[in-house]
């Protein structure tokens, strides 16, 4: 679609007569830098664009080439960062997202104006929701047809606003790179988030020799680090008195660094731990005070103490509706000390009895150094792991019956080392990569939680391919859905040479929404039923990639085997028991404990 | 092949003894509390950039904040704008729509206003003009000011309160309303408080989650 924009344009003859369009000139350079050659001084917009980028320490990015981004490619020609051209601006922006979630530095992506950034707005959308670090840069007609309704012009910067943490429109050569810099840290700072900087043609193609400020935010934009010593007190001294306390880890941890302070805390005061959907490998799952996930499809045992519990220290959450169930029955006997770094989260789902402003690590720090003894929960303890016994995660697989999609993540966690990240679509697969694998490491999920954004699976394994280190495999657990959506970044997957292993759990069905059908819509399959789906693996082989497939268990180990071991993109195409469902259940707004461990009982 | 997973089913689960109330406020089950929405005001001093105006519609529209009227002009300093927005909402409503607003970037301050704080609107009220000297009566009643008169037609402008305003559109509706155009309310703390600065944003986080003693808002 946007492709077809580097032909020329109506919008591409209005340009600035002294446009300079041959950047690629390096003899031409002044001799007063003795620098490497890539610090010659900048000589337009879309150069100072990429400086901006360069300053900040930026490597990779993600994009997709057009008409009005044009500048700025030319620009990136000369650069050391590493352009992947993707084959959808989505898959761009999911890339850019799970580079910023396994990478912890924001993620860029480029796309053209008018369709280049309209397809960006799902991944913006997407990393708003998570709070996940992303700058886009979108290519904007000339200033002067701004407003025209130009050709392949969008109002950006409003289509934008809703789902950015902040964005800017930017109008003038001398500035543009400062603008993009200012961007790069907003969307790293406090609490991190999508920027987005739209880049007129004529602003980029315009002559400056201004060199782009360091990445700094606005004074208007203020971070509180660490929180009020006298709640800190109070708090440590709710949580020494607690019968019943939990731990409830979420994103922010990640995103904070602050896992490590957050296992110690815990294993010193013996304090069961639970994780939100994002915060999975903040806390390792095979450690006995883990209780895992809680919410909509959490672990039995970590929803039975979330709602039992008497002390609930929530860091690093918004208490997202899919954790909490009806907010009138989650945690109703707890209070609730709430850390985290954005104020407006503090008491806007859950009243915060204890109001812990700042950044997780720091105020962990502070709990760490003002709680003096551990909790006497003893029995509670206890109770947890009766729970854990109680509610065990343990699922019927006979071998005279289709495949269980929980023993193929199992399998596949076997197969691959401690540090494997994990990428997923949304669906029912998802819900079994999150509750079938063990995740002992954070920033080894990738996923999309607050959205819900079906086919960000295989574009967030190519992000998450080239930031994760070479002994990293990255295994992208999909569904026939999800992966139908953007299954066009196999091309992008093949030419890269990127190792990676996606497994399709083939239920021929949009899977959760036929499980809500069978219960909540006496079984009425309406447009949920997948049963033309192609065959994965041949398509992946039609791409360049390598095709597996599994129909019954005995080809699951050897299989699963032969795709990690292939060096380069490979599919298995899994055919999973059709009927399969994601329990614990607890229906939207429900109470968490009263979770369905069968149909039957919703 | 069994179906789903084992253990205790939901009605052999001990369950727990509290309740929250929609706000999350854990609540005695025995006297729900629910909090009543107010009318108040909130003063927003901000960058006086092209977007911004938009930036804080536009949360207000998303978030379904209750806004009930939205006035911007600029102030004393010529990079700063101030942004006067009456909403009603109950209480942990405002708490939210302060933070929200101190969120975006070209944000200076936000403060809530006292009820004491002086809170002035202006109304262009046009009327049949069969009776100028009745009209004129009136205009003097609400001390308005005659800004245009044609053998038709009176325009009256009328500054003052939110009540006074109803108060003059309801005595000159008699004559027969031609049109009307009203700004919204603006605002100012009283005395040497100050409304909203580029000093105040420094209220730390923490102190702006605690509780606080709403009081009722009278419109003066």
């Amino acid at each position: 679609m946007s492709e077809r924009a580097a032909k020329v344009s109506p919008a591409d003859d209005e340009q600035d007569d002294d446009q300079i369009t041959d950047s690629a000139t390096p003899d031409a350079a002044t001799e007063d830098d003795v620098k490497s050659e890539t610090t010659e001084p900048v000589t337009t917009g879309a150069e100072s664009v990429v400086r901006a980028l360069e300053n900040a320490g930026v490597e990779h990015a993600f994009g997709v080439q057009g008409g009005a981004i044009m500048p700025v490619y030319d620009a990136l020609y000369d650069s050391d960062i590493r352009h992947v051209t993707m084959a959808h601006e989505q898959g761009a922006a999911h890339a850019a997202d799970a580079y910023g979630i396994v990478s912890g530095k924001p993620g860029i992506c480029l796309a053209t104006s008018g369709p280049g950034a309209t397809n960006l707005v799902t991944g913006l959308a997407d990393a708003d929701m998570d709070s996940d670090p992303l700058v886009a840069l979108t290519g904007q007609v000339p200033t002067e047809l701004v407003g025209n309704d130009a050709f392949q012009e969008t109002d950006t910067t409003g289509v934008t606003t809703p789902v950015t943490k902040n964005n800017t429109f930017a109008s003038d050569s001398d500035r543009v790179g400062s603008d993009v810099s200012e961007a790069f840290a907003l969307a790293g700072e406090g609490r991190p988030g999508p920027t987005l900087v739209d880049l007129p043609k004529d602003i980029t193609n315009g002559e400056t020799d201004r060199e782009p400020d360091a990445p700094a935010v606005p004074e208007t934009y203020e971070v509180q680090e660490r929180a009020d010593e006298e709640i800190v007190k109070a708090a440590a001294e709710r949580i020494e008195n607690a019968a019943r306390p939990v731990m409830l880890l979420g994103g922010g941890v990640i995103k904070s660094e602050a896992s490590e302070a957050c296992r110690e805390f815990a294993i010193e005061h013996d304090i069961p731990v639970i994780t939100t959907m994002p915060g999975i490998g903040s806390f390792p799952e095979d450690h006995e005070l883990s209780l895992e996930m809680a919410g909509m499809h959490g672990t039995g045992y970590a929803n039975m103490a979330i709602t039992h519990c008497d002390t609930l220290i929530g860091i690093g959450t918004r208490f997202d509706d899919r954790l909490t169930g009806g907010i009138e029955t989650f945690a109703p006997d707890a209070d609730l000390i709430h850390v985290d770094i954005d104020p407006a989260e503090i008491s806007k789902n859950i009243h915060a009895d204890y109001p812990l402003v700042g950044d997780a690590e720091t105020v962990v720090e502070q709990l760490v150094d003002a709680v003096d003894k551990s909790p006497e929960a003893t029995k509670w303890r206890a109770q947890c792991q009766q729970w854990k016994s109680d509610y065990s995660m343990a699922y019927d697989a006979p071998k005279d019956k289709p495949v269980q999609p929980e023993f193929v993540i199992e399998a596949l966690d076997e197969a691959t080392s401690d540090r494997a990240i994990v990428t997923t679509g949304v669906g029912q697969h998802q819900m079994w990569a999150c509750q079938y694998w063990t995740y002992t490491e954070p920033r080894t999920w990738v996923s999309s939680h607050g959205l819900g954004t079906m086919g960000y699976g295989l574009p967030s394994a190519i992000g998450a391919r080239i930031a994760a280190d070479d002994d990293q495999e990255v295994v992208c657990i999909d569904g026939d859905g999800s992966f139908l959506m953007t299954l066009q970044g196999l091309s992008v997957a093949v030419r890269e040479e990127l190792d990676i292993t996606v497994a399709v759990l083939n239920n021929e069905y949009i899977g959760m929404v036929r499980q809500w059908q069978d219960a909540f819509f006496d079984g009425r399959h309406s447009a949920s039923d997948y049963s033309w789906m192609p065959e994965f693996d041949k398509l992946a082989e039609a791409f360049g990639a390598e095709g597996f497939r599994i129909d019954d268990y005995d080809d699951v180990a050897d299989t699963i085997e032969d795709a990690i071991a292939y060096d380069g993109p490979s599919v298995i195409d899994v055919h999973i028991d059709p009927d399969a469902n994601v329990y614990p259940m607890v229906p939207s707004g429900g109470d968490n404990g009263q979770f369905a461990l069968a149909e039957d009982q919703l | 092949m069994k179906r789903g997973l084992d253990g205790p089913e939901p009605d052999e689960r001990p369950t727990p003894a509290g309740r929250r109330n929609k706000q999350g406020i854990r609540i005695d089950p025995e006297v729900e509390a629910t909090h009543e929405p107010r009318r108040t005001v909130i003063s927003a001093l901000v960058e006086h950039e092209p977007g911004v105006l938009s930036d804080v519609s536009g949360l207000f529209s998303r978030r379904q904040f209750n806004i009930e009227s939205l006035t911007v002009g600029p102030t004393e300093d010529e990079d700063r704008a101030r942004i006067t927005i009456v909403v009603e909402e109950p209480d942990p409503g405002i708490d939210q729509v302060e933070k929200q607003l101190r969120k975006l970037v070209p944000v200076i301050s936000v403060r809530e206003l006292e009820p004491d704080a002086m809170r002035r609107e202006l109304a262009l009220i046009k009327v049949n003009a069969e009776r100028p000297d009745q009209v004129a009566a009136v205009a003097d009643m609400y001390d308005a000011k005659t800004v245009d008169s044609s053998p038709e037609t009176a325009t009256v402008e009328v500054t003052g309160a939110r009540q006074k305003i109803e108060a003059a559109v309801e005595t000159f509706s008699q004559f027969g309303i031609r049109e009307i155009s009203r700004t919204g309310t603006t605002a100012l703390a009283r005395g040497t408080d100050q409304t909203a600065t580029a000093g105040s944003t420094a209220q730390p986080a923490d102190e702006a989650n605690r509780d606080d003693q709403y009081q009722r808002a009278d419109d003066d």
